[in-house]
């Protein structure tokens, strides 16, 4: 069982909490978009490796799936978003790195204590890969909380999803339909999203949330 | 052989006469206190007298001695007095009179300066007694008398300089927090002794109280022994209480009272309480004490007064004791009785270890008050030059305190880390995951801690003199030094000589751990400390401390002798544009800056607003810095106002006619009654 | 006889580390000068400025103190033993009981104390500044390092460096997300604690960016020659102990004899080189951080290690 398969399955998930926290920390949009392509490279290794390990074999369309759409597709794209939105040089204004990373340090803690005593029947591997996955989900989660950019907004969801793929090859995978329908509807979250940001720049000059908060804050008075 | 027997039953009514006579002291310098050499009498005799208990408290601990008793027809008539000497009592015996004899010999010259003696002298003995007495209790009576005893006595010598505004309001809020302390022990006592009212201590030990209760004494220990020790958030008194004295009382309030405060909380959850430990209780208390430890010296890193430093940081290493207790419970709750050795260990060398080095600082502070008058940092600077003995004292208890091997802070900070690292043996997951997070509290307090005294050492001591003041000041005087220097010797040794402290500590652990104790250590080569087992990890600190010396001497023999040894004094060069004023000096303020920016910004909200003149105003620019501290505006404040608000509300009841008083009691008696019926 | 010769390799050890000390300096110097394109001096120049160092007369500011003349001692032996303590080119030397990993983070905490002391000593703007840089900088920093001896320890079962690396070299180690975070925790904490860009810049003489060369300001003469022996035997002591940790192979273990311990040093020597590039190469390709970044650098180098920590425990309890 601690053979060399678990090893590398460990490493990959445990890489994709790693580079979770890397997007916690980044506070530059190209960066974050760099670190968000890392996200679902390291996705597409974990879910291809247990393809591999589990002999699964449409599993592989997830990993490839994860590998063309989220690792090249969607940050390119948002790459463009940004360099049309003339935003990259905006410095996200973030409440602190280290109070994100203790924060998510702590929701780490959370999703082990959560995850590891309910399934304590299930196969190691698995149970290892619910934790991560679930894991990764808050810290996508926190990633949406803490940023005001919408972009890191969008990237936020992303890796939220990738979670959601991690857990679900972990567990033995879940249908090929259900899969490619997710990643459907993913792209089609970038492209509605997308033409949102542009709709919301042209309105308010801004893809700020706090800007457009004080929007909202304006028409209550 | 009968002359052995004899000495294991002798020391007790000893022990117990000796504070007696403290208060015969003290009783003699509420006459005489101005009669010149009452100072030099009552400290002489404190100084004798801690030297003897401490002397048989050593005997007792050393020739691990069983426990004598003794019963005294005193206090309530059904249950009388009870005095036992163990081995727990022995070693804060130690603690209490190593640091109270040093203070008063400390004191011999530095009570020479005391301008209201008849504040100090009749108390200081007084305090020293209620400690010892409440060491030796063996009654729930006796505790809580003796312990008010301490309280008040110690409330007087924080009142000594009560002129000062800021002084009467420490006072009062020690006042306050004493009461409640108090309240949470009599409580905790009346719980353990149960409906049958069995107060003394070997009745509540025979007793099996009921897993609820239990829990319930735990938190009121935590509370009432706590509120004494300064855990957050019941420290709120402590940094303003123990400066307000003066030094050596400061010295025996940081020292040893906080100690005390322990000693009640090991007395009652360890011995009294005794098994079953549930394993909650060691999370609670490792909570408690990891967040204390990072606050306290948070808040220690904000303070510009040198002894509010000092009392802030007494707030951190309370931390660290608690966090070895915490561990030593959680171990204990899984029978895991080897492991608790070593976290109980851990937490009894960090008592010694902080009545040390905290008694040495204070003592310090204390030199440089009466040289200068000053205990403000912004305004000292330079110290080294004129009083370079007392730096050097100082710089050694610094560097203890700051957990620098080879010195004895890190002996005891090493143990809890290493009972730390077998945390993962615990089953539960929640203590599995408390642990390590308090382990980086733990590792971020210490290295704070070093940034702490950096801070009070290189403001104070180092640089130029910030004020006339300050470059007026001469060396203290002899008995101050020596007091200084033993404790500083002290230091250097437990932190050389782990092995035979946690020797000596052995029988207290056993005592608490069901008779589970740490190996024997002197029988290591080189007196190395081996906690557990060959295979886990060991530390030398007599290696350390030899190597260090001798590749620091030989490196400066061979460069003096083969290389240069020529020197040259000349101005400063900072870069080429020395400045001859003292004022752009980093002060305390800009040193704490950074980490005030890092950390003050989460803990205390810091804000630092710049007000720079318009141009041609010639006005200098003001730098206001903004910093809240959490416990006390959300804890405190909001129970306070809370208070005030009813009592206005209820004060017109001071204003009522004689019928309206009538029908209030008639009202309260029908009330009682209707109740009394209802209730049946 | 076995026990004289185990004395001796001790005794080897502490005077190698002495010796390439600057060596490795030197050396970083050279990859960092090639990778700009320029000749750079000799890997030798430490040696040389040690020397001429060592020979000049000391310049005292007025208002320095006793401390000031023997903190420069104090730091260097410091330094010396715990750099001495680290387990190079051969394991389980007859001291290296004498204090474990822990220790050894504490006796670093030792010479920084008393360098920050020695830069507030003369009472200069820029020393204050320097001091109090680098205690924040420490601050976080140290707490790093030790949880990464947590991650370690939990591992090992000993914070004892010769035999962490004995473990390390074993087949259960296998490959875990803790020690990559461990590792990184490390690599962080090392740059920082050695003034490297992007925390600090060991070249730099620019007043407001310096941090440990502005502590080190009034230093001449043979003082600065210690501080700066110092400064690269902690170099040393760091690259030794990624080495160790991460990198045991070719390690001897003492009286296994000479062989054992020339392919210990080939091994040793291979990996300070590989080291100094990995270091030329990472400061040479980033820009120094501002201060006030300097914080989040190292506070994501202990969310790291307390990250390695917590994930050790989902491993170790399936």
């Amino acid at each position: 069982m601690r053979g060399l398969a678990f090893d590398i399955a460990h490493l990959l998930a445990g890489g994709m909490v790693v580079v979770s926290f890397l997007l916690l920390y980044q506070d530059r949009v190209y960066a974050l978009l760099n670190v968000f392509a890392l996200h679902s490279l390291v996705l597409a290794l974990a879910v291809g490796w247990q393809a591999y390990i589990q002999e699964a074999h449409h599993l592989y369309v997830t990993a490839g799936i994860a590998l063309i759409f989220k690792a090249v597709v969607i940050p390119t794209a948002l790459h463009r978003i940004v360099q049309r939105l003339g935003i990259h040089r905006t410095l996200e204004v973030v409440g602190g790195v280290g109070r994100d990373m203790l924060a998510g340090t702590a929701l780490v803690a959370l999703a082990i204590l959560v995850m590891l005593p309910v399934t304590a029947g299930a196969d190691a591997l698995a149970r290892e890969d619910l934790a991560f996955a679930l894991a990764v989900v808050l810290l996508g989660l926190l990633l949406m909380v803490t940023r005001q950019n919408a972009v890191s907004l969008v990237v936020g969801f992303m890796s939220l999803e990738n979670g959601l793929v991690l857990a679900a090859a972990g567990a033995r995978g879940m249908p090929l339909a259900v899969e490619i329908s997710v990643a459907f509807s993913v792209l089609i979250a970038l492209i509605v999203i997308g033409v949102f940001l542009f709709r919301i720049r042209e309105r308010f000059d801004s893809v700020d949330m706090q800007a457009m908060d004080t929007f909202r804050e304006g028409r209550r008075k | 052989m009968s002359e052995e027997v004899g000495f294991a039953i002798m020391p007790l009514p000893l022990l117990l006469s000796l504070p007696l006579v403290l208060l015969a002291v003290g009783g003699y310098a509420v006459a005489a206190a101005h009669r010149p050499g009452c100072s030099r009498l009552v400290y002489g005799v404190t100084l004798t007298i801690a030297a003897v208990t401490l002397g048989l408290a050593l005997a007792h601990l050393l020739t691990a001695a069983v426990p004598a008793t003794l019963a005294l027809p005193l206090g309530l008539p059904w249950l009388g007095a009870h005095f036992r000497l163990d081995a727990l009592s022995a070693f804060f015996l130690i603690v209490a009179n190593l640091s109270g004899g040093v203070a008063s010999l400390f004191a011999l010259g530095y009570g020479q300066h005391e301008h209201a003696p008849e504040r100090v002298l009749p108390f200081f003995p007084a305090f020293l007694a209620g400690m010892n007495l409440v060491l030796l209790a063996d009654d729930a009576f006796t505790f809580l008398f003796a312990w008010e005893f301490m309280s008040l006595s110690s409330w007087a010598l924080v009142l000594a300089h009560h002129q000062d505004p800021a002084n009467a309001r420490a006072g009062y809020l020690y006042l306050v927090m004493a009461c409640f302390g108090t309240l949470a022990l009599l409580l905790t006592f009346g719980l353990l002794a149960g409906p049958d009212g069995g107060y003394n201590f070997a009745a509540i030990r025979a007793g099996q109280p009921t897993p609820g209760l239990a829990a319930l004494v735990l938190i009121l220990a935590l509370l009432g022994a706590g509120s004494k020790a300064g855990l957050v958030p019941l420290h709120v008194w402590l940094p303003l209480a123990h400066p307000a004295a003066p030094s050596h009382v400061s010295a025996l309030m940081s020292g040893v009272m906080t100690k005390v405060a322990v000693y009640g909380f090991i007395r009652i959850v360890f011995d009294l309480l005794g098994e079953p430990v549930v394993w909650w209780w060691g999370g609670v208390v490792l909570a408690l004490g990891g967040i204390t430890a990072v606050l306290g010296v948070l808040y220690a890193l904000m303070q510009h007064d040198l002894k509010r430093l000092l009392a802030y940081h007494t707030v951190e290493n309370i931390g660290i004791i608690f966090i070895g207790l915490g561990l030593a419970l959680a171990f204990q709750a899984n029978q895991m009785y080897s492991i608790a050795a070593l976290a109980l260990t851990a937490a009894l060398f960090h008592v010694l270890n902080h009545s040390l080095f905290k008694s040495l600082l204070f003592l310090g502070t204390g030199a440089v008050l009466t040289a200068t008058g000053e205990r403000d940092m912004e305004r000292l600077g330079g110290l080294i030059h004129p009083m370079p003995w007392t730096a050097l004292a100082f710089l050694i208890g610094a560097a203890a305190i700051s957990a620098l091997p080879p010195l004895n802070g890190f002996v005891s900070e090493w143990l809890t880390f290493q009972a730390i690292l077998i945390s993962p043996e615990l089953p539960q997951w929640l203590l599995r995951f408390l642990v390590p997070a308090v382990g980086a509290l733990l590792a971020l307090s210490a290295a704070l801690a070093a940034a702490c005294f950096v801070k009070a050492f290189g403001i104070t001591f180092l640089g130029r003199p910030r004020s006339p003041a300050a470059a007026r000041a001469r060396e203290t005087d002899r008995y101050s030094l020596s007091a200084l220097f033993a404790l500083a010797t002290l230091c250097l040794l437990a932190g050389i000589l782990p092995g035979l402290v946690v020797d000596g500590l052995a029988p207290v652990v056993g005592l608490l751990n069901g008779g589970a104790r740490l190996a024997a250590q002197y029988s290591q080569p080189w007196l190395t400390l081996v906690p557990v087992g060959e295979v886990k990890s060991t530390y030398n600190g007599l290696l350390v401390l030899l190597f260090m010396a001798l590749s620091g001497t030989v490196a400066a023999g061979l460069i003096h002798r083969l290389a240069s040894n020529a020197a040259r004094r000349g101005p400063a060069w900072d870069c080429g544009f020395p400045e001859a004023s003292p004022a752009t000096q980093y002060t305390a303020g800009s040193f704490a800056q950074p980490i005030r920016r890092v950390f003050g910004s989460i803990v205390f909200q810091a804000r630092e607003r710049v007000t720079m003149p318009p141009p041609g105003d010639s006005r200098p620019a003001r730098l206001e810095v903004e910093l809240h501290d959490p416990v006390w505006e959300r804890g405190y404040a909001p129970v306070a106002n809370a208070v005030v608000a009813i009592s206005t509300r209820f004060n017109y009841l001071q204003y009522l006619t004689i019928r309206r008083y009538l029908s209030l009691v008639f009202g309260a008696l029908v009330l009682l009654l209707l109740g009394m019926v209802l209730w049946r | 006889m076995a026990l004289i010769a185990d004395y001796l390799v001790q005794g080897c050890q502490m005077l190698l580390m002495l010796l390439l000390a600057p060596l490795l300096t030197g050396w970083v110097r050279v990859f960092k000068a090639r990778l700009l394109r320029r000749r750079g001096p000799s890997p030798l120049q430490p040696y040389r400025d040690l020397f001429k160092l060592l020979r000049k007369e000391v310049v005292l500011a007025d208002s320095a103190s006793w401390l000031f003349r023997v903190a420069p001692y104090l730091i260097f032996a410091a330094l010396w033993v715990a750099a001495a303590l680290v387990p190079t080119f051969a394991g389980g030397l007859p001291f290296s009981w004498t204090a474990d990993l822990i220790a050894i983070v504490a006796l670093l905490g030792t010479a920084r104390f008393f360098l920050a002391l020695a830069g507030l000593d003369v009472g200069t703007s820029f020393g204050g500044i320097g001091s109090s840089r680098e205690m924040m900088i420490a601050s976080l920093a140290e707490p790093a390092m030790l949880m990464m001896v947590f991650t370690l320890s939990l591992l090992a079962g000993t914070t004892e460096l010769s035999s962490v690396a004995r473990f390390m070299l074993t087949a259960e180690v296998g490959l875990r997300v803790s020690l990559g975070l461990a590792l990184l925790a490390l690599v962080m904490v090392a740059i920082a604690e050695n003034a490297r860009i992007p925390v600090d810049n060991p070249a730099t003489h620019l007043e407001l960016t310096m941090v440990h060369e502005a502590m080190v300001l009034e230093y001449s003469g043979r003082h600065l020659a210690l501080i700066e022996l110092g400064a690269s035997l902690k170099l040393l002591l760091y690259i030794s102990l990624l080495g160790c940790i991460f990198a045991p192979w070719g390690m001897a273990v003492v009286g296994e004899g000479l062989t054992a311990y020339l392919i210990g040093v080939g091994a040793y020597l291979a990996k300070l080189a590989f080291g100094g590039f990995l270091l030329a190469l990472f400061e040479t390709s980033i820009a120094k951080m501002r201060v006030f970044r300097v914080d989040q650098f190292l506070g994501a180098a202990l969310m790291l290690g307390l990250l390695g920590a917590l994930l050790l425990f989902v491993s170790r309890s399936l």
